[in-house]
């Protein structure tokens, strides 16, 4: 069999698993597996950008997700009245102080001699600098979290359409990829990946614990939707026009409204990961995806060919971050609320390499079609392991420990088996089911 | 001015719990040093590998405790330590013989076992959900204090109270107990010696008719030992939470890669690093700052530099320090 026929096939098994669920399960279901699948293809491609193009071992894809909702908010959300004037200004003063203290200190440790001297004043400036900035801080968020705290109590954002949005998430990502890469990327493969980690965890931190910027723990609702493309339910059942297309499909009104407003979004998202895959593709056949590739297989003599390996490596990660923070904010305005408790790591950061490894590491449609098929194995794994269990328990007598245990924890079947299929691939197929040109 | 207070204070919120924290982190950067230092990759398993073994402890310490056995003061939990290392040993040997093995005879690139190793995470993982469940299990039992804050205070006359939990003073001792064990196996036995050549110059050490299947075997059960022992301590001495564990990755590779990956000293002192780093920068100093201040400079805030829930963020930046200005750490890395 080609080449294109084979992947072509691929690609078409993974839509019939989805069109299967729909005809076997529900719609909704089906529906909600390609919006999360289309989501996940998005991610893959920023990790495929990082691990697949430039093999940067990136293990904070959580982190820069998580800021692409936390743009979300920013940028969508109405203004919390009288936040700005509270503190708004104050925390900005602060924060602005907090880099400066940053800044005074980096430039003593380059212009002054070196020596006790040198450390010390480093020291000082920067405790200096701290209170400071903690003295500024503190009372502005106070002032911020005192504001109407059962529903607002942070400082909103700026109330503009959520569209917007989503190349915002990508910028905020893409700015703090680049802070992460500056400090980090001069490092060997296993640090990078520690130290993703640790930023991944640390974002998520803030996020929850810092109330004046998105509600931290008692999460932000009712972010508004892309309209006109996605409606409202309780609009379209009330307008006459839909009314007759539904009846037309012979579905009842309720059940037309939810699937119309899910598709509305697929149709979004679609136009989104095709857009991103024809950069990704372009670049890869580009000089430049040539030249990164070269670097990925030998670093040394890539840097001895006049190449500057840093930058290129700080370039294509600051990209493939901020790939993934579009991708984060595209799911936050999904689920239409911020929560960043749900942020895991197991989640957003191992099962999107599961993707991307099981697709194919360095091919794009690899990792888009290893994104769907692991998304939709996420979803249906717990019904099947349910399932599964329910027929080895069918012998055993009602009320057993054993059987009651068991049915209770098929849930967790998941994560057995996306380890299970990862190691299986790496084992029998280490380059994917779509393996790099 | 009142430095007894202020000291007894300090050990009581600070001292104590990092001693206890730093002896656990301790133990688990020994076994991701360990790793790194035979089979030269970054075991991102671990944390798991830690929660299985703890796992198998809280399964044995229930059954022990059905069976009406207990160990006086100490905790049951003790007991069960033994036969929780022997399954975490049988776990991560058949896990080595099915998994690891293959990409170590295929001579693999490290960045590809990081990336099985992240499979083998996903699986351990399931597998303790699948059997414990995700949530919180209590299994401690025994005395709860070696000495109780309101005891100290009639015992000394002072103020301030110094509270020592049981299970934080068996921490220290059986982490001590291991520590100077595994230091004598690797220095004074000629299996610890055949690990340390092995580590230093791999080509020497098979030119010197070193099995290198059996230094990985026996590297597997001393690592199998050291993460049951220290989730089992970490359990006891906080609870057991299958996703804590998880959690715990970042601290202990931060005290292993600040000691310098692949140096036992360096994983000890790495581990007391970031544990009194942590605890003193989110601890609110107000208490201590009371007893010692002038009269009328108390300090009016909590003087807390960073609030509790940052205290990922405090390993992370030690971690980027290091890495920065010394990259091998603090201790030279790569040799055991």
């Amino acid at each position: 069999m080609s080449e294109p026929v084979k992947n072509t096939l691929l690609f078409a098994v993974v839509a019939g698993l989805i069109l299967l669920t729909g005809f076997t399960q529900s719609w909704n279901t089906a529906i909600l597996i390609l919006n999360m699948g289309l989501i996940s293809a998005i991610m893959a491609i920023g990790v495929n950008l990082q691990w697949g193009f430039a093999g940067l071992f990136n293990v904070g894809v959580m982190g820069f997700v998580a800021l692409g909702g936390l743009a979300v908010v920013l940028v969508s959300t109405p203004p919390t009245p009288g936040a700005w004037v509270a503190g708004g200004y104050g925390i900005v003063l602060s924060l602005l102080l907090g880099a400066a203290t940053v800044v005074a200190a980096v430039l003593v440790a380059t212009k002054m001699p070196k020596g006790r001297m040198q450390t010390l004043t480093i020291i000082a400036v920067l405790l200096v600098g701290f209170f400071v900035y903690r003295a500024v801080f503190d009372p502005n968020v106070a002032a911020i979290e005192a504001i109407d705290p059962a529903i607002a109590g942070n400082i909103g954002g700026l109330n503009l359409p959520v569209l917007l949005a989503w190349p915002a998430g990508g910028l905020l990502a893409a700015g703090a990829a680049w802070l992460i890469g500056k400090t980090a990327l001069g490092l060997r493969s296993d640090y990078l990946a520690i130290a993703t980690l640790g930023i991944a965890e640390i974002i998520i931190a803030v996020m929850k614990n810092e109330d004046w910027l998105a509600r931290g723990v008692k999460n932000v609702y009712g972010i508004p939707r892309p309209s006109p493309v996605v409606g409202y339910e309780v609009d379209l059942q009330q307008d006459p026009a839909f009314l007759a297309r539904a009846d037309w499909f012979g579905l009842d009104p309720i059940t037309a409204s939810t699937l119309s407003v899910k598709l509305g979004y697929s149709l979004l998202f679609m136009i989104v990961l095709l857009v991103l895959l024809w950069m990704a593709q372009m670049a890869l056949k580009s000089p430049w995806g040539r030249m990164m590739r070269a670097i990925r297989d030998n670093e040394v003599a890539a840097e001895a060919m006049g190449k500057d390996v840093t930058r290129r490596h700080l370039q294509i990660f600051v990209l493939g971050s901020a790939v993934c923070g579009i991708a984060g904010a595209m799911m936050t305005t999904l689920d239409g609320q911020l929560t960043p408790s749900a942020y895991q790591p197991l989640r957003f950061t191992f099962l999107v390499w599961v993707m991307v490894i099981v697709g194919g590491s360095g091919n794009n449609f690899g990792a888009v079609l290893g994104a769907f098929l692991i998304w939709f194995l996420w979803v249906q794994v717990e019904p099947i392991g349910l399932w599964l269990m329910s027929l080895i328990t069918s012998g055993m007598p009602d009320g057993s420990w054993l059987k009651a245990h068991l049915i209770d924890s098929a849930a967790h079947m998941r994560l057995f088996t996306m380890g299970l299929i990862l190691l299986i691939v790496l084992r029998f197929s280490p380059r994917g089911l779509i393996p790099e040109k | 001015m009142d430095l007894l207070n202020a000291l007894v204070a300090l050990a009581n919120f600070v001292l104590v719990p990092a001693v206890a924290y730093g002896s656990q982190l301790a133990l688990g950067a020994l076994g991701v040093t360990l790793i790194y230092g035979i089979l030269r990759f970054s075991n991102f398993a671990h944390g798991d590998t830690m929660a299985f073994g703890a796992m198998i402890a809280v399964l044995v310490t229930w059954g022990l405790q059905a069976a009406g056995i207990s160990f006086g003061p100490l905790p049951t939990a003790l007991l069960a330590l033994p036969f929780a290392i022997l399954g975490c040993i049988v776990l991560v040997l058949i896990t080595d013989r099915l998994v690891y093995r293959f990409y170590r005879e295929q001579k693999a690139k490290p960045v590809i076992l990081v990336i099985v190793s992240m499979g083998v995470m996903f699986i351990l993982n399931g597998l303790v959900r699948f059997i414990i469940g995700p949530d919180d299990q209590r299994f401690s039992d025994g005395a709860r204090f070696l000495i109780k804050a309101r005891d100290f205070k009639e015992m000394t006359g002072l103020r301030e109270g110094l509270a020592i939990k049981t299970s934080q003073g068996i921490t220290v001792v059986v982490a001590v107990v291991a520590v100077v064990l595994l230091f004598w196996f690797l220095n004074k036995t000629r299996t610890g010696k055949s690990m340390r050549a092995y580590s230093d110059n791999e080509d020497l050490a098979l030119l010197s008719g070193i099995n290198p299947e059996r230094v990985v075997m026996i590297t597997w059960i001393i690592v199998a030992a050291l993460a049951t022992t220290a989730g089992v301590l970490y359990g006891l001495d906080k609870s057991f939470k299958p996703f804590v564990y998880f959690q715990l990755l970042l601290p202990i590779f931060a005290s292993a890669i600040v000691g310098g990956l692949g140096n036992p000293l360096g994983a000890i002192a790495g581990g007391f690093i970031i544990a009194f780093s942590e605890v003193t920068i989110t601890y609110a100093w107000k208490k201590v700052l009371t007893y010692v201040a002038p009269e009328g400079l108390e300090p009016s805030g909590l003087v807390q530099f960073l609030s509790t829930d940052y205290k990922f963020a405090v390993s992370f930046v030690i971690l980027l320090i290091v890495l920065l200005f010394k990259p091998t750490g603090l201790f030279k890395g790569k040799v055991i």
